[in-house]
Formats: structure tokens, C-alpha cells, sequence
């Protein structure tokens, strides 16, 4: 086995004082391809965010740990550097700064002082990594995510996992809000990343993004906790049969949490 | 040097000492009149009776105009020129001219770039017309009134008709000795149909020595006429600064603002564009950096006198430490300023908690048929903003620094010479770190 390790064990989460993960255990290694599904509101979002360390999730207990290393210790850009990446479900736009600067940033960020990338290997990489994508060139030159369609800010953020090739990737709903063909050029990009160093956590709570990414694992998120765990087979049967059939074999009522 | 020691015998002796003609002589002591009785301006929000307004020099600098070789210039004063390039540039240092040059083109087409001493005597009838007549007068309060008695330096570029500038158009207003007041005047006159691109650099070595500075611009875009002016003001820590910049635009004239307020002492700012003609436009755009304990008042003011004019002011400031900053915009349609738009944008970013930073948008319209709109925000660095980059492996250091620069962008982008542009990137730097 190589690349990676990220495990979560007994982690408890909450945001303005409310709980809503109540114990969610996880591991994800190099070369897995993990699936979080869920109806909206059970935690999905919650654990991604806590996971990168978003300011406003407080862990009140558990463990998150990237190779055995305390990622609860580690500031937001330690937990970058120590491989783990976030697309995210909304991300922030940033006035001013171009979409190329914050992108070469964040490369030389993860590379040693006095070592920053050369600036024609830079241009060449985005350019590659954007055709693949299918994306406008003149994107690189407009503000961060500003005045982005939700389709482009999805491909921007797939970019940046391209682009900085992460050993963990947290893809949080990236399908939302996609029409197919964009569905199809993210999930090409995803897919080019596969291989025994990345592991990656896909959260959606549709299935239609699993039809071109295919997961190893499965897990069903309801109340803040992972209810339902199973290999790529568990897709299928929600799709057909949608999550009540989880709810009645648990005896739970309302899935979500924090309500 | 303080104000007791002004009276006409100080003044008529400049004058007298500068070779100037009696009808300067006769405006300058008319001014001191006036001075005497008037009152000090009272900028809304911030108290100035105790600022210091008073000690200074006026004169220090007793050499003749000069024509230096630019590379002789020390190099905080190079970065901020191409040299390569033979710009077309004019250079004061404490007032006097070290440095003028305009390339032929320009000379044969008569657009004339002097310090405001020079034309004062080659150009008296075009000065007389435009200096502190029909733009800033001297009755609007005692520091331009003591503006108008001791002026002791400045610019004048004057485009005529149906000429197109190509090339910008250069002035550095340099403070070496560290108490001397620079009384800076520049007049910009574009006529009919002709287009310039004006950037003027206020350059102080830092220093804690008292002095002031009281700089008035009068800009006049005739019918038809495009003026882009930039500058980067960069005072010290212990001049008090007056600056008062105003535009005038006839019919379809356009005057686009880029002011780098970069001040490091209290500052008093005020930029008023009158847009006279129909159909005359203006942009008016600023940043400001405040650090240590300064106070800066800000204004941005358009007035739309005419029909189918559009204004738009756009104000981004950054307080750190103690400082203080207040932004006014104002946007003003008069009565038959039909169709008319004032617009306008005031943003602060407070960087620190003793920080102040206050956003006052003001829209005062005499007139029905119009669109108007104002945007104004105070807040701090967004958290969600810094966890998003620095989810990327960015520091958080870099993060913000990204994100001011970011907030400081619309403005400095517009500056038009990129050496100045990089300097005042430069500065923003320095400031904020």
C-alpha cells in the first residue's frame, strides 16, 4: 500500500453550539475511492469542512489524523501541506486577485523557498490541465471565482486538484449544479487523478456523479453519524430504492441533524 | 517658520525674489487678505483645530532651475521614472526644477509642460486664466486662501486643441529637505477634442520633522476633451497635509481619477469634479493605506451639472494600527442635470481592532429624471475568504496579503505609467506590512 492515510475516529463536530456529528468513524487510504451519501442535512458537508478545519466548525471530540500526524493541531494551510484537499461546494470569490495568481500561489506554497515554480512550466501546466477541463483560457486572467457560473467555479476548483495533485482529495458535492457535460468533464478530471497515491472522499447525495466516478466504498451518512457502509453495489440499490429502506431497517424517523 | 511670521513685506519680497509680474504680486497679497480673515475648512467627521497647519518652511531651496541628468538622481527618486524611455517629465525638487523634458512631437504641437514658476512668466495670459479662478477659489476657506498668498511651486501642462498625447505626461514633486512646505499648484488645461495622460508622484524622504503641505490641481477638459490623471501621494509621518484636487469638464469631456493616497501624516483629501457639459463623464477612483496613529479625511465628489452625465466614484481604503479613516462620496445632481447618473462605491478593510474607518456615501439630487446608487461597506478581512486560500497551502500572511492587494486592485490598476503603478504596489507594501 502506498500513498496516504487519513482516519477519522469518534469525531464529534459543531457549528454555533449545535452538534451535528455525533461519532464519525473513517478511513481513507491511497488508491480508495470513498463515497459519502446521504439525504441533505445529515453532516456530509459538516465532516469535509471540519476535515480542512473551516473557521466556524468547532471538534468537540475525536481524531483526525493524515498519516498518523494530529491534523486537529495543524492550521488550515499545515493541513493543505500535509495533503489533504477540499473542493468545495462554495467557494469564495476573491475581488482583485486573478484566478492565475491565486493558482500559482497555492503551487508555491507546497514547494520550498527559492524552488517556485518556473513561471513558463507554471502557464503550461494550467493551460494543459484547462484544456482538459474544457475550460475558457481567459479564465486564468479573470478574479477569483468572481462573477463565476456555478459550472465554472466547480471546474476552477477541479482545476486546483489537478493542479496541486493532493494525497487526500474531499470532493464536496462537486456535481451540484452541473449539467451533464460538465458532470462528465469533472468526472474525467477526477478519474485522471486515479492511482495507488490519492484517495479521494466523494460526497453527493445524487448518484448520477457515481455513474463516471466509481467508488470502492460507500458509506450512508444520516443523523451525524455513518449509518451504512458497503462496496459499490450499496449505489445501485439507492438509486433504485432510494434511503428509506436504511431508515426503516434502523428505526430512524429524521435522518438530518441539527435541526 | 509659522504663520505669524507671513505679512506683506514677506510676501511681495518672494515674489519680488521669484521675478514674478505685479498681477502675481497683486493675487498673492489679495490672498494673504483673505487668509487673514477667513476660517479654517471644517472637514465632516474629523475635528482639525489641533492639527498642525503652522510649522514649516517655505523657502529652502534659494537655487535656479536646473536640468540634471536623470541618472544622477538618488535611486529612490529613479525607481519611479523609465529612464530609457525619455519620458516626458518634469521633476521639482523642494520646489525648484531639477529636471524638465518633452519629446519634440509634443513641442511642435505646442503642448506645453513647465513648472508653474516658468510659465508663470512665458504663459502669463493662459496662468492668469486658469490659476485659481474657475476651479478653486481663494475665498473657500483659509487654506486655500494661504494657498493663493504662498505658492511656491508647481506644474503646467497645457494640451491644445485637437491634439492626442500619446505618451504620458510625468511630474515628480520631490521634498528633500525635510521641513520645507510644498505650496504645489498644478494646472492641467486640456482643450477641444485633445486627449492626455497625466501622473504626478508626491515623494518625501520619511521623517518625523514637522512640516506641510497644502497641494491644490486644477484640471479643465474642454468640449470633447479626455484627461486620465494618476498620482501616488507619499508624504511623512509628521507633515500635515491639504490636498485639493478638482476637475472641470465641458460638453462629452471625460476626467478619469487614480489617486494612491499613501499619506503617512494627517491628510485632509478632497477631490470634486464638476461635470459642466452634457453628456461629460467622470471616474473617479482612489485608495488609501492608513497606519500608525494618522487621521485622514477623504472626499470624492462629483457634481452633475449637465445632461447625460455619469459619475462614478470608487473608494478603497485599508486602516491598520491606530489609524483613522474617513471616506465621503458624493454624489450631486443639480437641477437640469437631466438623465444624469451618480454612482458610487466606498469600501474599508480594517486590519486592526484599534483601527477607525468610517464609510459616508451622500447622494444629493435636485432632479427627477436620473439614476443614482451608492455601495458602502466597513469590515474586516473575511474569514471564510482566508480559510479558503490558505486551503490551498497559503500562508496566512500571503492569504491577506492576496486579499488586500486584491481590495486595492480596481484602483491601482488603473494607474497609468506601470512604474508608478509597481511603486504605489511598492508602497501599498511598505504600509500595510
Amino acid at each position: 500500500m502506498s500513498g496516504s492515510t487519513l482516519e477519522i475516529k469518534d469525531l464529534h463536530v459543531e457549528i454555533d453550539g449545535k452538534e451535528i456529528l455525533k461519532g464519525v468513524n473513517l478511513t481513507i487510504k491511497g488508491g480508495e475511492f470513498h463515497a459519502i451519501m446521504g439525504p441533505n442535512g445529515t453532516g456530509k458537508s459538516t465532516l469535509a469542512s471540519a476535515i480542512m478545519g473551516h473557521p466556524k466548525y468547532e471538534v468537540t471530540k475525536g481524531q483526525i489524523l493524515m498519516d498518523g500526524e494530529d491534523v486537529l493541531e495543524m492550521e488550515v494551510d499545515e493541513r493543505a501541506k500535509a495533503g489533504l484537499f477540499l473542493a468545495m461546494q462554495y467557494p469564495s470569490e476573491i475581488s482583485g486577485v486573478t484566478t492565475s495568481d491565486f493558482l500559482r500561489s497555492s503551487i508555491n506554497a507546497h514547494r520550498e523557498e527559492g524552488d517556485e515554480i518556473p513561471l513558463m512550466k507554471f502557464i503550461k501546466e494550467m493551460d494543459d490541465a484547462m484544456d482538459y477541463l474544457e475550460m475558457d483560457k481567459n479564465m486564468s486572467q479573470r478574479y477569483l471565482n468572481e462573477g463565476f457560473s456555478g459550472g465554472e467555479k466547480k471546474r476552477n476548483e477541479i482545476l486546483q486538484l489537478m493542479l496541486l495533485k493532493p494525497a487526500i482529495g474531499i470532493l464536496d458535492e462537486i456535481d451540484s449544479g452541473l449539467d451533464i457535460d460538465a458532470l462528465k468533464v469533472v468526472s474525467k478530471g477526477i478519474n485522471k487523478l486515479r492511482n495507488e497515491n490519492f484517495g479521494c472522499l466523494i460526497i453527493t447525495h445524487y448518484q448520477r456523479l457515481l455513474n463516471y466516478v466509481k467508488p470502492d466504498y460507500v458509506h450512508v451518512m444520516m443523523q451525524g453519524r455513518v449509518v451504512k457502509s458497503g462496496g459499490p453495489e450499496l449505489v445501485e440499490r439507492l438509486e433504485s430504492e432510494g434511503y428509506e429502506w436504511i431508515k426503516d431497517e434502523l428505526g430512524i424517523e429524521d435522518e438530518t441533524v441539527g435541526k | 517658520m509659522s504663520n505669524d511670521v507671513f505679512t506683506c513685506d514677506y510676501i511681495e519680497s518672494y515674489s519680488k525674489q521669484q521675478q514674478e509680474p505685479a498681477w502675481m504680486t497683486d493675487f498673492r497679497l489679495k490672498a494673504f487678505e483673505t487668509a487673514e480673515t477667513i476660517d479654517m475648512p471644517k472637514p465632516d467627521k474629523t475635528k482639525i483645530t489641533r492639527w498642525d497647519f503652522d510649522t514649516f518652511d517655505h523657502v529652502t531651496n534659494n537655487q535656479s532651475a536646473k536640468q540634471i541628468a536623470l541618472n544622477d538622481l538618488p535611486e529612490g527618486i529613479k525607481k519611479f521614472i523609465d529612464i530609457e524611455k525619455e519620458q516626458n517629465l518634469l521633476i521639482l525638487r523642494d520646489n525648484v526644477r531639477e529636471y524638465v523634458h518633452r519629446s519634440e512631437d509634443l513641442a511642435k504641437q505646442g503642448v506645453i509642460v513647465t513648472d508653474l514658476q516658468t510659465a508663470i512668466k512665458e504663459h502669463a495670459d493662459l496662468v492668469k486664466q486658469y490659476f485659481m479662478t474657475d476651479a478653486v477659489s481663494v475665498n473657500e476657506h483659509k487654506l486655500t486662501a494661504l494657498h493663493g498668498a504662498l505658492v511656491n511651486g508647481g506644474a503646467f501642462i497645457y494640451v491644445p486643441k485637437n491634439v492626442i498625447v500619446e505618451e504620458p505626461i510625468q511630474t515628480i514633486f520631490w521634498q528633500d529637505n525635510p521641513a520645507q512646505a510644498l505650496f504645489n499648484h498644478v494646472i492641467l488645461v486640456a482643450e477641444e477634442n485633445s486627449e492626455v495622460t497625466y501622473v504626478e508622484n508626491y515623494l518625501a524622504s520619511e521623517t518625523e520633522a514637522k512640516t506641510v503641505m497644502n497641494v491644490v490641481s486644477e484640471v479643465f477638459a474642454k468640449a470633447n476633451a479626455k484627461i486620465s490623471y494618476g498620482s501616488v501621494d507619499h508624504f511623512a509621518h509628521g507633515t500635515t497635509s491639504y490636498i485639493n484636487r478638482r476637475g472641470l469638464a465641458e460638453r462629452d469631456a471625460k476626467i478619469e481619477w487614480a489617486l494612491g493616497q499613501m499619506n503617512d501624516g494627517d491628510t485632509i483629501s478632497e477631490n470634486v469634479t464638476h461635470l459642466l457639459g452634457d453628456q461629460s463623464v467622470c471616474y473617479a477612483k482612489a485608495v488609501s493605506v492608513g497606519r500608525g496613529d494618522q487621521t485622514q479625511n477623504f472626499t470624492a465628489n462629483i457634481v452633475n451639472h449637465g445632461k447625460h452625465t455619469d459619475g462614478i466614484i470608487l473608494q478603497h481604503g485599508v486602516m491598520k494600527d491606530k489609524a483613522t479613516g474617513i471616506f465621503h462620496g458624493i454624489g450631486k445632481i443639480e437641477h437640469g442635470g437631466t438623465k444624469a447618473n451618480a454612482e458610487q462605491e466606498s469600501r474599508v478593510l480594517m486590519l486592526s481592532k484599534h483601527a477607525r474607518g468610517d464609510a459616508n456615501p451622500i447622494l444629493l439630487i435636485d432632479e427627477d429624471d436620473v439614476t443614482a446608487g451608492h455601495a458602502a461597506s466597513v469590515g474586516r478581512v473575511d474569514p471564510v475568504q482566508l480559510y479558503y486560500l490558505m486551503s490551498r497551502g497559503i500562508s496566512k500572511r500571503e492569504a491577506e496579503r492576496l486579499i488586500i492587494h486584491g481590495f486595492l486592485a480596481p484602483v491601482v490598476n488603473e494607474i497609468p505609467i506601470e512604474a508608478v503603478r509597481k511603486q504605489l504596489t511598492d508602497v501599498i507594501e511598505g504600509k500595510v506590512y
